[in-house]
């Protein structure tokens, strides 16, 4: 069977391949990045970091960097205590220390600020404050964490013993055991999500802004979710909210690190109302991947059931989490392991159990964050590696295996075993494509012969399903907030529109996709349609853009408050067209009388005729406008089929990523260049993943991987040329059937580049070595000695 | 972005004039070449220097590759870049190229110098791998006058040189010999990382037989080592995969590695052997003509 697909590369007005509208101003440098801020008597922040992982402050003395003659302001937790504003609340239903207090809890963990006149001022006397600290044993092994005799982290909590975070279960355990206890083949794993991070280009950083006189607060910040940020602030301040405004401008790459809110970006208002004066605060390199919010971390042990022809029966997994030193998660409330639960994969399986237990550590807060749709990118890797593993104790073809296991078609909508109701899919059409595009065959021929060789090359399948664009709100909040998108849209008299969106552009390219969303449903092209984002003054309310839901929520709303100001039009075109609302069709940017094309009037002709001085029908006010909040009903459940092949050096371990073919269903397709892009940057992430990524920590939780030369990202160099194919199988729920593609391919590729390797392996009886495969790595499980690198 | 201390800053405009300065302000001043390497450890605050002397103004005096009969000379102002492109250079000894190509990133090759390489002393640093290789002699000039010193004289452990604090290495000297080639392999984590192991090696061949080699390993010991007994070894045998192997089983031994993020002592023991191996068995092949 083989299915055609075509892109939907019609290049009207609306869908279609064409260049990003805001690219011109990236390349010629003319982005508005944080840094770029400049205000006039803006001043400048630095914080000092704690040195050690675990220690308790007996004193702080700032005297001498009070005495510099270009510091302002000296603040320490002390001081911050005093104001009651020493701790703030996490997204996570924990507390965080804005400034330490009463001990350090990481290395880099932030102690106090200066304020200065310039930053290499704010820098230089942040080494004239005097720490003195008593060092504490650092809890740096999460395996240990829970030990009786750990020290704990978390003293500051009541009543607090020892370094649990929480527990969390999903599925039915007692109909997994029966499945596991039926089963001809049982296959287990013991496997490691190494702790990453997203490495964005542009660092954390903030300038706020506070204005006496009005008692306004503006502050421009790296954040994804500048809506909710106000609010929280607007809590934790008691600064009332209609006085802040955040603004978020260009914003130099997100992946899930500018969710969080950074001590860093409280301190640079506390600063302001302090001085009076705009502070700026700019993260560098090094407090960014040793402080900022980290990814994974899940030490898993999986096991999957299965009949002796490879049936899928039944899956079970524990999961020990790493938390870090406080539980900083941006997740859903109720997804405290966020939507890990979709760990069934994309198999009909019968019965699910995960058992989860988080622990605190002396690490760096965070979690979640790095383009992983919550925690998807864990639950898929787990899956797809487990039925690798099953590959290789049946002696089948992973594809095989696969096939005989995917959801069918006429399934959807499926409701997994632990809950999750997949909206619409056609995986097995999803994965030939890929295995045309591969010439799969041809690829198991080519490794046959190789293989004859001694050479070791390996073929690495993965098929993954998201699950994204949260909410629906009843049951998806951050902090009380619903995961709903509000979207305004107005036509001005020339026919030209201006779109408000709550979510917020880090390079994925809203400007152009949510312009042309619009310009599908009222025919204005996309080139006379703005886009507005990023400041909450300037937009609707919202939840802001992580986990893939720009396009499933505020998406679905651009398309919704078109269809509104169509309806709209509609009513005024038939009264400058005396005929009844009936009698007219819409034909993409125009009304025209049925039977009668002649016979109409342009959506340019209406926008000015709503703002002019003739008729309105009854009951239709003037202007071309409308505002909508959209409330999902569901999730979108993008999915894919990923093909990766790798040689692999038999005497260095060096592996090459030699071709990846990436197949992506994500719905409708709006914009297939961008798309392309997206899929691009997780393709890369996912190498990144696989072999290079980990923030890793020495004994004493001494961070080791603080710069980009220790933290090892991918470049053009260690990529091949994607080939990336689609299908199309559009959310039955979703206005315009879009399902989100952001995080698609870092979800979807680490598990096929580990899985080509180890096919790559074979030879040597391997069937695990965990992430980072690097050289060395790689080299000690071939030689029989493979070891997690936690 | 990362800020270094404050500093004061000199324009050197000539070999003279830099040990003049350096001869002023003393211990508290510091060269500065491409600054790949000093500027980001001035910016991670590992070192503090009061007093940055520029030398690039010194490009035209010590910028240069001279290929002699006996000796290639190369200034120490040389770049990276001038050392990746130069025909003349890769067809004396091809090591070089090989190197240069491996060694960090267009950005960095186009304002790295040799001199700073040689001067870091990282134990890391590839091109003094090369140096050690070709058994290369450093020109150190100061107030005194010059003098030469070899690469194991150069080194006195990680970060640490001969070159005393008024002084400027100016050239580095590579003795030619006819009937030789050269070749360098490296492994990193990805392009552009330091070592995990870079090797490089040097032979001459009379006939079918193994007058002379050389090896300098980098990433396996406080500095660059050159393993004499590799070289015992080799000379006056034929070349075959079976001498190589045992050559590369030497550097293994001898070599001293320790465990970190790039590695495991035990691969890279591994490495030190393969890449010996593939080094020999490149440079050999390159003296037959059967490879560039
Ligand atoms: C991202 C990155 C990747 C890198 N990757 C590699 C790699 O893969 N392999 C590798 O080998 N190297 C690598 N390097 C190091 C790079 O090759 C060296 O930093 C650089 O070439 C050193 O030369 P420089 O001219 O920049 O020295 P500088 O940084 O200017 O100086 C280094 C030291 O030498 C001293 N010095 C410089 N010139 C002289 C002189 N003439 N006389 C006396 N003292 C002097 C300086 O005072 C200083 O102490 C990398 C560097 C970076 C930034």
């Amino acid at each position: 069977m083989s299915t055609e697909f075509v892109d939907n590369d019609r290049k009207p007005v609306g869908y279609g391949r064409m260049l990003r509208k805001e690219d011109p101003r990236f390349v010629r440098g003319k982005g508005r990045f944080i840094d770029d801020v400049q205000l006039p008597g803006m001043l400048h922040l630095a914080l000092l970091r704690a040195p050690i992982a675990h220690g308790r402050i007996l004193g702080v003395d700032t005297t001498a960097a009070e005495a510099h003659p270009k510091v302002k302001l000296v603040v320490t937790g002390a001081m911050l205590a005093e104001r009651g504003l020493a701790w703030m609340p996490t997204m996570s239903g924990d507390v965080q220390a804005v400034l330490a207090t009463d001990k350090v809890r990481f290395q880099g963990q932030e102690v106090a600020f200066v304020v200065a006149e310039d930053r290499y001022a704010a820098r230089d006397a942040l080494e004239l404050i005097d720490v003195e600290y008593e060092q504490l044993p650092a809890v740096a092994n999460v395996r240990t964490a829970l030990d009786p005799a750990a020290p704990v982290i978390r003293d500051d909590l009541a009543g607090k013993t020892d370094n649990h975070c929480f527990d969390w279960e999903t599925g039915d355990r007692a109909a997994t055991e029966a499945a596991f206890a039926d089963a001809d083949v049982v296959v287990s794993q013991d496997m490691v999500y190494p702790r990453v991070h997203p490495a964005p280009l542009e660092t954390c950083g903030a300038v706020a802004d506070y204005d006496a006189v009005d008692g306004g607060l503006t502050l421009w910040c790296t954040t994804q979710a500048p809506h909710a940020h106000r609010t929280l602030y607007a809590l934790v301040s008691g600064l009332p909210e209609h006085m802040i405004r955040v603004i978020s401008p260009d914003i130099g790459g997100g992946f899930g690190n500018k969710v969080p809110i950074y001590p860093g970006y409280v301190c640079a208002i506390v600063a302001s109302l302090l001085t009076g004066e705009p502070v700026k605060w700019t993260e560098d390199r090094s407090e960014n991947l040793t402080s900022t919010a980290f990814a994974r971390d899940y030490i898993m042990h999986g096991e999957l059931a299965a009949t002796r022809d490879g049936r899928i029966l039944a899956i079970r997994t524990r999961v020990l989490a790493d938390h870090g030193a406080f539980n900083g998660v941006a997740a859903p409330t109720n997804y405290p392991a966020g939507f890990f639960g979709v760990f069934t994969g994309s198999y009909d399986i019968r019965a699910a159990y995960c058992a989860m237990t988080a622990v605190y550590t002396n690490k760096a807060p965070g979690g979640v964050a790095y383009s992983c749709s919550f925690r998807i990118t864990e639950a898929v890797y787990l899956i797809e590696r487990l039925v690798d593993c099953l590959a290789f104790e049946l002696e089948l073809d992973p594809v095989e295996l696969r096939l005989a296991n995917l959801l069918r078609p006429e399934q959807f909508p499926y409701t997994t075993r632990t809950g999750w109701v997949y909206d619409s899919g056609n995986y097995e059409a999803t994965l030939r494509e890929a295995l045309r595009i591969a010439d799969y065959d041809g690829l198991r021929r080519e490794q046959r012969d190789k293989r004859a060789r001694g050479e070791l090359m390996g073929i690495g399948v993965s098929f993954f399903t998201e699950a994204v664009g949260a909410g629906p709100r009843r049951d998806m909040d951050i902090m009380g907030l619903g995961m709903a998108d509000g979207a305004e849209l107005r036509v001005h008299p020339t026919g030209k529109a201006v779109l408000r969106v709550s979510c917020q552009t880090q390079g994925q390219g809203h400007e152009t996709t949510f312009a042309q969303i619009v310009a599908e449903e009222i025919g204005i092209p996309p080139a006379d349609i703005k886009v507005v984002h990023g400041d909450t003054d300037q937009t609707p309310f919202g939840l802001g853009t992580y986990g893939s839901r720009s396009t499933s929520v505020s998406g679905a709303a651009a398309a919704m408050v078109a269809r509104k100001v169509r309806d709209k039009a509609r009513l005024i075109a038939s009264a400058m067209l005396e005929i009844s609302v009936a009698d007219l069709v819409w034909d993409k940017g125009s009304f025209a009388v049925v039977g009668d094309p002649t016979s109409c009037v342009t959506i340019q002709d209406i926008a000015m005729h709503a703002h002019g001085t003739g008729e309105l029908p009854d009951g239709v006010e003037g202007s071309l406008e409308a505002q909508v909040h959209y409330n999902p009903e569901n999730l979108t459940y993008p999915n894919g089929a990923y093909i990766c092949v790798v040689d692999v050096d038999p005497d260095t371990a060096v592996v090459t990523v030699r071709r990846f073919v990436a197949v992506d269903d994500c719905g409708t397709r709006i914009n297939p260049m961008i798309i392309e892009g997206q899929v691009h940057r997780g393709l890369t992430d996912g190498v990144g993943m696989a072999l290079m990524e980990m923030i890793a920590f020495d004994d004493d939780g001494n961070c080791l991987s603080g710069s980009l030369m220790d933290y090892l990202l991918p470049s053009a160099l260690e990529v091949p040329d994607w080939q990336t194919g689609f299908t199309v199988t559009p959310s039955p729920h979703h206005p315009i059937g879009a399902k989100g593609v952001g995080e698609s391919a870092t979800v979807g590729s680490p598990p096929a580049v580990v899985n080509a390797v180890m096919d790559a392996l074979k030879p040597y009886g391997l069937r695990h070595a965990d992430m980072p495969l690097t050289p060395s790595r790689l080299w000690e499980a071939m030689r029989g000695n493979p070891q997690p690198p936690v | 972005m990362q800020l270094p201390a404050p500093f004061d800053y000199e324009r050197a405009t000539s070999v003279d004039h830099t040990i003049q300065l350096l001869d002023r302000l003393g211990g508290t001043a510091r060269i500065v070449a491409g600054g790949h390497s000093l500027l980001p450890m001035m910016k991670l605050r590992l070192v503090h220097v009061e007093y940055l002397i520029d030398i690039n103004d010194l490009h035209g005096e010590l910028g240069y590759i001279r290929v002699e009969p006996t000796r290639i000379r190369i200034g120490a102002m040389t770049r990276h870049r001038e050392l990746l492109d130069s025909p003349e250079l890769r067809r004396a000894l091809p090591i070089f190229h090989d190197a240069e190509r491996v060694i960090a990133d267009p950005l960095v090759r186009n304002r790295g110098t040799i001199g700073g390489s040689l001067c870091q002393a990282d134990p890391s640093e590839d091109l003094s791998a090369v140096c050690t290789t070709l058994n290369a002699s450093c020109v150190i000039r100061g107030r005194g006058g010059e003098r030469v010193v070899t690469m194991a004289e150069l080194y006195r452990g990680p970060y640490e040189t001969a070159v005393g604090p008024a002084e400027i290495l100016t050239e580095i000297r590579i003795p030619l010999r006819a009937g030789g080639s050269s070749a360098f392999e490296k492994v990193g984590r990805r392009a552009g990382d330091w070592a995990v192991v870079s090797c490089g090696v040097a032979v001459w061949l009379d006939g079918a037989v193994i007058t002379d080699a050389r090896v300098g390993l980098a990433a396996v010991g406080p500095n660059t080592t050159g393993i004499p007994a590799v070289s015992q070894a080799l000379r006056g045998r034929a070349p075959s995969e079976t001498l190589f192997a045992a050559a590369g089983a030497i550097a293994a031994e001898y070599c001293t590695p320790v465990d970190d993020q790039r590695g495991s002592v035990d691969y890279k023991r591994h490495l030190a052997a393969e890449l010996t191996r593939r080094a020999l068995r490149r440079a050999v092949a390159r003296i037959d003509g059967r490879e560039l």
